[in-house]
């Protein structure tokens, strides 16, 4: 066995499609939480791709229960660690995708966030369900074609907004609030680190695209996933108790640099009206994050 | 089934799936890398390995040809070419 793969905490062979961002971003994750880490895992991809019976990817404590109740899990792990004195030694992490952050888990995690365990929550956002056939989540954006929300003579797509899970969280009081995405790799894993490094819950929503999903070539999800970043349409944020203090700033490029190489997205490019609803999505992100740096 | 199945860390290694790639595969030119090591961080299978410049390398026993080693390389040190 070589070097790498003794350090990496999650092994080569998984079966996720090629180019998946959700693999790009575990693999960071669990590399920057190092292996003291148990780790509760809801229903999704995630959990199917990395655990094909009778292997798994993971080379550290791994549970899967059910879709909605990783965040129970983990507040039963810690309260475990706490009473063998061990917690100031493991980390726990609740992880899911956005269907199982955004909404079937979403009791489970509110419930951890109002108990102050200490446990960091991670949603892999790929917006939509995409290991049952693409279904809209509660974290897919305006205007994306899924197949509950196909677009067509009648419907632009999905017509709700993305639900504002950071502000949710920020809703309970907890200590870190962060947003992160697979094109700012060095910049997950500090922000991995940093949550870890404090006491109390914590929540972190990565930006993961899904090639088959999001219908783009596997060799764009890196490219992808920089651009909605660099259009203002997933701004990178990170809070302390409530308190913003850190954003990526951007140079604001055109939100159709983003949505053009992808099929969920080809109804809007010819369609103006909605094209501009889009980008003032991003231009409120722009305002209210102050998102662009100065001298652009 | 009433009990939790327990499965052998990392035991995925079993499955190859470099036998996925059907279009093109990484190159790896070793001529301008400035071992930034952003294609280890990239990697979707995390099988890119190397520690020094011009040193670094994939295992395509696992690699699925994604090209995103290609994608993310500052100094275009990797190119995409026919998988034969």
């Amino acid at each position: 066995m070589s070097e790498l793969q003794v350090k990496s905490l999650f092994a080569s062979g998984h079966t996720a499609c090629a180019g998946c961002g959700q693999s790009i971003a575990a693999r960071l994750v669990i590399n920057a939480a190092g292996s003291n880490t148990i780790i509760a895992n809801n229903t999704g991809c995630l959990e199917v791709f990395t655990t094909k019976y009778p292997e798994s990817a993971w080379r550290v404590p791994w549970v899967h229960s059910l879709f909605e109740n990783a965040a129970a899990v983990a507040s039963g792990i810690e309260a475990a660690l706490i009473f063998q004195g061990k917690k100031d030694k493991i980390s726990v992490i609740a992880q899911a995708g956005d269907g199982g952050t955004a909404d079937i888990g979403m009791q489970a995690l509110s419930g951890i966030w109002e108990r102050k365990h200490d446990v960091l929550a991670i949603c892999y956002d790929n917006e939509a369900y995409e290991n049952t056939g693409i279904q809209r989540s509660g974290l897919t954006p305006y205007g994306a074609s899924t197949t509950t929300s196909p677009s067509g003579a009648q419907s632009f797509g999905n017509p709700k907004l993305k639900k504002p899970m950071p502000e949710i969280a920020n809703a309970h009081g907890i200590a870190y609030v962060a947003t992160a995405s697979v094109g700012f790799p060095q910049d997950l894993q500090r922000k991995v680190k940093k949550a870890l490094s404090i006491k109390g819950p914590k929540y972190l929503q990565i930006h993961v695209p899904c090639p088959l999903g999001w219908g783009y070539p596997s060799s764009l999800t890196y490219q992808i996933a920089k651009l909605a970043v660099g259009t203002g349409l997933y701004p990178l944020i990170e809070y302390e108790n409530g308190m913003l203090i850190g954003v990526r700033k951007i140079s604001s490029k055109s939100v159709e640099e983003y949505l053009k190489p992808q099929r969920r997205f080809r109804h809007i490019i010819n369609n103006p009206d909605e094209l501009a609803k889009i980008q003032e999505i991003a231009n409120n992100n722009i305002k209210k994050y102050n998102l662009v740096a100065e001298g652009n | 089934m009433f009990g939790p199945i327990i499965a052998k860390p990392g035991s995925s290694r079993k499955n190859k799936t470099g036998s996925w790639r059907i279009e093109s595969k990484p190159k790896f030119l070793q001529s301008n890398c400035i071992a930034c090591k952003l294609c280890i961080l990239i990697c979707p299978e995390g099988c890119i390995e190397g520690s020094q410049k011009n040193t670094f390398h994939c295992d395509f026993d696992y690699c699925k040809g994604c090209g995103n080693c290609a994608s993310i390389c500052p100094k275009q040190d990797i190119v995409m070419v026919k998988q034969e």
